[in-house]
């Protein structure tokens, strides 16, 4: 069986909405657009050499980060990808600390020392990016077993890819959460694409979330591109975590608005496949929903702002110091 | 001092720092309801419960990185990888997330977990089960590295690694579980980083960790029966590596041989014999000479086996060649 590739067709879920109050939708919109334009910006400062390295941007999969953290409380965890900056914007992050990180300032989260792959914030319970695919899914496990030794109650969310489930981890991870029946949530981003290999390439599985029940863990897919089937399927899978009852699988299909990264331009990608999912835009899905022009104007005016006030802090903000940093490394 | 074997010092140091901290636990193969395939965590399921004392299927890479996600949150999990030619399945998790953290967060999270196992050879266990790997995790910023020779220095070690809020390896040696020693009555802890003179000597230093040292101080004390006194420096741990105490024996000495079981090529004892070539070179009387594993894997049959690591007799040897 191959996979499928084409998007979901019909409507947002308007029903759906109608289950969910204004202020979760219009905080949904808000993090959407806020990374949406966050990336725009950070692919134009690329360009312009005031971002160096990878940038991996996550323009089209928005809805999948911003409809899981939305089911969280502000204690819940989160473990993140390499594409990451969605994840981090939905959970509560600051833009102006991670602007800087971006740009490798000393005020940044990481105080520069991670950049875009690697933003950690303590304060948000985000236990941080990763370079390696895959890396954060045992990691994030180990914090549902940490959440279970504490008996603190909480629920972790793990963000990973298609690519990642096809690493030996993801295996291990849901066998391990599914023994001790462990309070997380796999969110699998299905985009398609492991960096330029497409789905169909590397596995013979159609879905995805059938590898959960060969866990004994619940499968489900969820159409990534609307924030509300997303966030209705975590918060079902977060009251079950809460009950004791164990992790859940969420594959999210969703799809890559261009390459891998900002350097691949993605020309392996099927235009009309592009087309179709770009009609289905996260944000479009979700100004439908909402179906408030002015409530959401005003959410992009204020986001607006705070963009351009961050990157302004970003610029502005020291590099790290060269003296300062070689004098704290052990010998 | 009562006596107390390698194991049980082990387990003294893990339910000590259980009582102490309901924060730690452990993770790991067989450890629980069968007490560890070297019986190490025996009782201890018993004792703390199996919330805090867990069997894991054959999972290196994610218990590993699952330890790292409980520390990240507070906890002190301690996991046992059975032997440490497994811990090459975690690599990922060890050197690119665990050793990695605390920097790339910008100091915002530290992983305070202990990896325990076990290497070295001895057993007739062939070649994946009998190596002396501690050099790849030596060489990684951001991990401490651990290797007790003694049942004292294996409790007081063990606690401080629990304790510290660094990834501690800390690699223990199949031949040293059913070894006898003194530990005090009292709680103690071996702080990190503190190399022990083992045996004071004057005429050549003997730098060594680990199994080795039971070797090396067999060693000197047949030579003393030659007229030659041989100090043995215990490193304990390589990382952070008490270099004060190395130089300090080196220019008190005046010849120094570093020991170890791994092999020689790219081992801890090239690294050292640069330190003293870099920072005691006019206090040396001569070249640093390394006595060290064979470059091969480890055989299986006993005879062969034994041939690929230091013995007495070379270490004898070595240092009759030096005087």
């Amino acid at each position: 069986m191959k996979q499928k590739t084409e998007a979901g067709s019909g409507s947002p879920s308007s029903d759906a909405a109608q289950q969910v109050s204004k202020p979760i939708l219009l905080g949904m919109y808000r993090n959407i657009y806020a990374t949406r334009q966050f990336e725009l910006a950070c692919v134009e400062y690329y360009r312009q050499g005031l971002i160096r390295g990878y940038l991996h941007p996550y323009l089209g999969e928005e809805a999948v980060a911003a409809g899981a953290c939305a089911a969280l409380q502000p204690d819940d965890y989160i473990g993140s990808t390499h594409r990451g900056h969605g994840h981090c914007i939905s959970k509560g992050a600051d833009l102006r600390l991670m602007m800087a990180e971006i740009m490798g300032k000393a005020t940044g989260y990481c105080k520069g020392r991670g950049g875009s792959m690697h933003i950690a914030s303590k304060n948000l319970n985000h236990l941080g990016a990763n370079g390696i695919v895959g890396g954060s899914i045992p990691i994030a496990t180990g914090a549902g077993m940490g959440i279970k030794v504490k008996g603190t109650g909480q629920v972790v969310v793990v963000f990973f890819s298609d690519g990642a489930s096809n690493n030996g981890v993801f295996a291990e991870s849901l066998n391990l959460a599914g023994i001790y029946k462990l309070p997380v949530i796999y969110v699998l981003e299905n985009n398609h694409y492991a960096v330029s290999t497409p789905i169909e390439c590397a596995t013979g599985c159609c879905d995805l979330a059938g590898r959960g029940p060969a866990y004994g863990v619940p499968g489900i897919c969820v159409d990534g591109n609307d924030a509300v089937a997303v966030y209705l399927e975590t918060l079902r899978a977060a009251e079950r975590a809460r009950r004791g009852e164990g992790p859940t699988l969420i594959e999210a299909k969703t799809y890559r608005h261009g390459g891998h990264h900002v350097n691949d331009p993605g020309l392996y990608m099927n235009a009309d496949v592009m087309a179709q999912w770009k009609a289905r835009d996260p944000m479009i899905l979700m100004r439908r929903a909402i179906s408030d022009a002015a409530r959401v104007a005003a959410i992009e005016a204020q986001v607006n702002a705070e963009l351009e006030a961050a990157v302004e802090f970003a610029k502005n903000s020291p590099e790290p110091a060269v003296d300062e940093f070689l004098s704290a490394i052990p010998e | 001092m009562p006596e107390m074997m390698y194991r049980e010092a082990l387990r003294r140091a893990l339910d000590e720092e259980m009582q102490r901290d309901a924060l730690v636990f452990l993770m790991g193969e067989t450890i629980a309801e069968r007490g560890g395939s070297y019986k190490v965590t025996e009782g201890l399921l018993k004792k703390f419960g199996p919330r805090r004392v867990i069997d894991t299927p054959i999972a290196e890479a994610s218990f590993t990185g699952m330890a790292i996600g409980a520390a990240l949150i507070g906890c002190r999990p301690v996991v046992e990888i059975l032997f440490v030619d497994f811990a090459m399945l975690a690599m990922d998790q060890i050197v690119n997330q665990a050793a990695k953290y605390e920097f790339i967060s910008g100091g915002q999270g530290c992983v305070p977990m202990v990896l325990r196992t076990q290497g070295g050879a001895g057993n007739g266990l062939a070649a994946q089960h009998s190596q002396s790997l501690e050099a790849f995790f030596y060489h990684i910023p951001g991990l401490k590295v651990v290797m007790p020779s003694t049942p004292a220095d294996a409790c007081g070690l063990l606690k401080s690694a629990i304790r510290d809020d660094h990834p501690v390896i800390f690699i223990e040696h199949k031949l040293l579980y059913m070894t006898r020693g003194p530990v005090p009555d009292e709680e103690y802890l071996t702080p990190l980083g503190q190399a022990e003179v083992k045996r004071p000597g004057t005429d050549v230093s003997l730098i060594t960790y680990s199994y080795m040292t039971l070797k090396c101080l067999e060693a000197a004390t047949a030579l003393e029966a030659e007229g030659i006194s041989v100090e043995v420096v215990d490193l304990r741990t390589l990382s952070p590596l008490d270099k004060e105490t190395i130089l300090a024996s080196a220019r008190k000495t005046g010849r120094v041989i570093v020991v170890h079981e791994a092999v020689k090529r790219g081992g801890v004892g090239g690294d050292i014999a640069a330190m003293l070539m870099e920072e005691a070179y006019n206090d040396l009387d001569g070249p640093v000479v390394r006595i060290a594993g064979r470059n091969t894997p480890i055989p299986y049959n006993l005879n062969i086996e034994k041939a690929c690591i230091p013995s007495v007799e070379e270490i004898v040897a070595g240092v009759l060649r030096m005087v």
